[in-house]
């Protein structure tokens, strides 16, 4: 079955002025339905046309992951952003985070390195392993934390398409307004889960 | 001595409307700046390096230390690649002169050369480069991810097209084969020749 462009969690101006309009109606309009739809084309006819979008993820190589894996990344980055985000972690979420890098600033300063010192194009990522334990990494272009065994909690989209309209040069700064609209129920969620 | 960030030879409208003066100024001023500033970081205190041209830091970059040679890589990359990169832009300069009677003869004319380049150009996913190269006397096209360069492969780059999305998305957003498209109204042939001149020497 052909893999479809999910709906924005939020309205288009939810994010603004953190995330403009324009940017959302290109970065998931445009940017997210061409992988999509690219992706559709590459596996008509292949072991992966009826595979879920996890699977292809886990098992292709080349154009097939990199469309697939970008399908993934952008559905999981609309799902951690909130036009009601912002704020700090309740709760288990809390308690792990402050355990693991000492506080929520600190969460946030080396989250914060990661994102703008990913060079070229990419994704900053919160992620737990098989053992609870917390973690902050960086991936190259499509790459996905899953395909290494660990579970994705929360991700920043840092390629320059993202940012590029409201922020131009600047990623430290969209990295800074990010944390406006983080959605850290959906953070918690996914901490919460087992896998 | 540290890197310097070259002056644009041309005025940031020169390229309109292939390329936006907007997104020149922003390319120029702001991440070709930043490439300099953070390639003379990595390397500040290496007198050897310092004492290098950046062509021949970025071909030598195996000799590059370690810990610093991701950091050379990247932004001395983002320096050689940028600063190669202006003096080949101009409008209005017929295709013609010895690089365009190369690429008549091994790559069968213009519009293969055209068809290659724009597929090398818009198949790099992510950020990167796609190039014309001279390699042991013989024209190639290639592509490159982030600021990797021909040079580091020992091959002299005499086309070369900045396929990041900082480079055109003001004007392209999406749409990057738009963009690719226009870049063919903008190269100078005279420059691209007399670099091909040079590197068949």
């Amino acid at each position: 079955m052909a893999h479809q462009l999910p709906d924005l969690p939020f309205a288009t101006d939810a994010l603004a002025p953190h995330i403009s309009t324009e940017t959302l109606d290109y970065h998931h309009g445009k940017h997210h339905r061409k992988y999509v739809d690219t992706l559709n084309q590459l596996i008509e006819g292949t072991e992966f046309e009826n595979a879920t979008l996890e699977d292809t993820i886990k098992k292709s190589s080349g154009k097939t992951f990199n469309n697939a894996a970008q399908v993934w990344n952008h559905t999981f980055y609309w799902n951690c952003l909130s036009g009601t985000g912002g704020g700090k972690p309740t709760g288990h979420l809390a308690e792990a985070i402050d355990a693991e890098f000492g506080s929520f600033d600190k969460f946030k300063e080396q989250f914060a390195a990661e994102a703008a010192g990913r060079f070229g194009s990419g994704w900053a990522w919160l992620v737990k392993d098989g053992t609870g334990k917390l973690s902050i990494m960086s991936t190259l272009n499509a790459e996905n934390p899953m395909t290494d065994g660990l579970i994705p909690l929360l991700t920043c989209d840092v390629w320059e398409h993202a940012y590029y309209i409201d922020y131009r040069n600047a990623r430290p700064n969209y990295v800074d307004a990010f944390w406006n609209v983080v959605n850290w129920e959906f953070v918690a969620k996914n901490f919460a889960a087992d896998d | 001595m540290a890197y310097t960030l070259p002056d644009l030879p041309y005025a940031f409208d020169a390229l309109e409307p292939y390329i936006d003066a907007k997104t020149m100024e922003i390319h120029h001023d702001k991440h070709h700046q930043a490439y300099v500033n953070k390639v003379n970081d990595a390397i500040k205190g290496n007198a050897d390096l310092e004492a290098k041209s950046i062509e021949d830091l970025i071909a030598g970059l195996k000799s590059v230390p370690e810990g610093i040679r991701t950091a050379v890589r990247n932004h001395g990359g983002g320096h050689v690649n940028h600063s190669f990169f202006w003096p080949i832009l101009k409008k209005d300069v017929k295709f013609g002169g010895p690089a365009a009677e190369a690429i008549e003869k091994e790559l069968g004319g213009f519009d293969q050369f055209k068809e290659k380049f724009t597929a090398a150009a818009t198949g790099q996913f992510g950020s990167g480069w796609a190039w014309l190269v001279v390699n042991n006397g013989k024209l190639e096209i290639m592509s490159t991810p982030n600021q990797d360069s021909p040079l580091t492969e020992g091959k002299t780059p005499i086309v070369g097209i900045d396929g990041w999305e900082h480079a055109y998305y003001l004007k392209y957003q999406n749409k990057r084969p738009d963009y690719v498209e226009a870049f063919f109204n903008v190269i100078n042939w005279e420059k691209v020749g007399e670099l091909y001149t040079a590197a068949t020497k």
